[in-house]
């Protein structure tokens, strides 16, 4: 105990949220590979779901005689976005909440915004990640076509950009109205049911028009939509309700989730659960 | 007073008009119970302030009121001349907080969560130093999840006080620790006052107050029931001396203001020679203490 501590003689301003949030990205990744549950479970149930379902529905064709695969590949890679943006922020900021890191956070003077910064870099990161294994394994082993030309690549980007962005604020949103217990039930329960609604597993344009409304008030029908542009071919756009991938729809969906959401988060977020 | 103790040390700084904290008249409510019921409290800059009282007197709820991280239900208060209520993150960064108990995270070693914590401020103390000053240089490279509680605790208080704060809250700091890592600790609180820290801490353990602060506020039931340093704490009680001797065979006792007035009927009385089992006591810290809290030592030793 020799050091001496002494307040700083002067004090140049805290860091702004964007260099913490970098900080908190790196952390927060950091953390995430040091937790093998979370790591399998992120990058193995899209597998696991595109490997049963393509199994069991081996034979059948979808509109316009889209192979199983193919057609699936498009609800499974929306759902691994949802699941590592939405699932994964609500439930581990709910935790963190009741473990009290968040009030660490709170005394250290983190800005709520480099915090979301963080949550949001860690998605993008294990997302790209996830997406790079499922993508693999549906052109490997099930032969699945990959998109074509820079245009659907550049259409996939965007759509998973704004759905992982769009996920990590309703993420942060709903961590926030109960205990980590109810929290991760009722994301695991409510993305399970939006699975269904949205056209994961069932063909969107065969399901009951009042489930399609409902679906289309959340990000994520839209991002199966968005995804069923990059992997379906051109003429499967007549099957869709619209008649049309609706881009410009799916961007302001998505876009509008992200900045209401934003701003509803900076207003509702909370580091402890009383004050 | 008329006893022989020496005078208490004077104080460091003199009551100023830009006091470190500064509270009046500070109201918290649960279920229509206040908890904190009209504490008023001035803490000086560069003293040890130690909020002492038993669990349930009111003491975190205070200090996190005055850290910014609870409400209020009424009153005034300036930290460091800022309401904690509306500060902002210049404030913060001025502010070293350990409160009772958050989480410091498992999953990273001691220097990893200090390297990465080191980013969150305007300047920080440099990780090799900060270690050796809470004693944690053998750990730099263990898990948190492996920590000892005494370390752990450590390691909170070297992120409490990271950002190099002119102010310092500690809640219950030494609460888990062992008797050497508390003496270790109160080292580390001397240090801190020596370099200029100003330091509010709660306790409940009456001679870790005794020995760390300056000025003692005694909280019992929400209300702060004295506020002195320790040598005066209580002084209206400390005055009422006790004197017990025997006679004819039965132990008598008195209980007075003035023990030397007593004495003098008393030798009086005995004019041959010795007064039997003659004793003058004045009441210790402990019973000041108990006294003050509303408990009384049969109670607390119950
Ligand atoms: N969030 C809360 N809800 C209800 N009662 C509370 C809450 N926080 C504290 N209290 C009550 O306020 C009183 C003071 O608590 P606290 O400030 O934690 O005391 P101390 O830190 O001195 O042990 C206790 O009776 C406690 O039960
Ligand atoms: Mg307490």
């Amino acid at each position: 105990m020799t050091a001496v501590l002494t307040p700083a003689p002067t004090r140049p301003a805290p860091p702004p949220a964007l260099t913490i949030g970098l900080a908190r990205t790196a952390l927060e990744l950091r953390l995430f590979v040091r937790d093998p549950a979370q790591v399998v479970f992120s990058f193995a149930y899209p597998i696991v779901m595109l490997v049963i379902f393509a199994s069991v529905f081996a034979g059948e064709d979808r509109p316009g005689g889209v192979p199983f695969a193919q057609y699936f590949l498009a609800g499974i890679a929306a759902t691994g976005i949802m699941l590592t943006s939405f699932q994964a922020v609500g439930t581990a900021l709910a935790e963190e909440r009741e473990r009290g890191d968040l009030a660490r956070l709170q005394v250290i003077g983190t800005p709520p915004l480099g915090y979301f910064l963080g949550k949001a870099g860690q998605v993008l990161v294990t997302t790209v990640l996830q997406l790079a294994v499922l993508l693999t394994v549906a052109a490997t082993a099930y032969d699945v076509p990959m998109p074509d030309g820079a245009g659907r690549w550049l259409t996939f980007a965007w759509v998973a950009l704004g759905g992982a962005l769009a996920g990590t604020v309703l993420g942060i949103a709903v961590a926030s109205v109960g205990s980590s217990r109810a929290v991760g039930n009722g994301i695991s329960a409510f993305a399970v049911v939006l699975q269904f609604f949205s056209g994961v597993f069932f063909v969107f344009s065969e399901l009951p028009s009042w489930m399609q409304e409902v679906a289309a008030v959340f990000p994520l029908k839209w991002l199966v939509q968005g995804m069923r542009s990059v992997f379906l071919p051109d003429a499967a756009v007549a099957a869709e309700p619209a008649g049309s991938w609706e881009h410009g729809m799916i961007a302001l969906v998505l876009a509008v989730w992200v900045v209401v959401g934003l701003a509803v988060c900076s207003r509702t977020f909370r580091w402890r659960r009383t004050a | 007073m008329t006893t022989t103790r020496p005078a208490p040390a004077p104080p460091r700084t003199a009551p100023d008009d830009h006091p470190a904290v500064r509270v009046r008249g500070l109201v918290r409510r649960y279920g229509g119970r206040a908890v904190v019921d009209g504490v008023d409290l001035d803490v000086r800059r560069g003293e040890v302030f130690a909020l002492l009282g038993p669990n349930g007197a009111g003491k975190t709820t205070t200090i996190e009121v005055l850290e910014g991280v609870r409400r209020r239900d009424g009153g005034e208060v300036a930290v460091l001349g800022e309401d904690p209520g509306r500060a902002g993150r210049a404030w913060r960064d001025r502010v070293g907080v350990v409160a009772q108990s958050t989480g410091v995270g498992d999953a990273l070693t001691v220097r990893e969560t200090l390297d990465h914590f080191a980013r969150y401020h305007g300047t920080a103390q440099d990780t090799g130093e900060l270690v050796e000053a809470v004693g944690l240089t053998e750990a730099v490279g263990t898990r948190v999840s492996r920590l000892s509680g005494g370390q752990r605790r450590r390691l909170e208080v070297a992120l409490g006080v990271q950002g190099r704060p002119e102010l310092l809250f500690l809640d219950e700091p030494t609460t888990g620790m062992d008797p050497v890592a508390r003496r270790q600790f109160w080292a580390l609180v001397r240090g801190l006052r020596a370099g200029g820290t100003t330091v509010v801490l709660t306790t409940h353990y009456l001679d870790e107050a005794a020995a760390l602060a300056d000025r003692v506020g005694v909280l019992a039931a929400g209300r702060l029931v004295d506020v002195a340093s320790p040598d005066e704490l209580g002084a209206e009680l400390r005055r009422t001396a006790t004197v017990r001797w025997t006679e004819d065979g039965v132990p008598r006792e008195v209980g007075t203001g003035e023990p030397a007035a007593v004495l003098r009927d008393l030798l009086a009385a005995h004019p041959a020679g010795e007064v039997p089992g003659l004793t003058v006591t004045r009441p210790g810290l402990e019973d000041v203490y108990l006294s003050l809290v509303g408990a009384t030592p049969e109670e607390a030793s119950r």
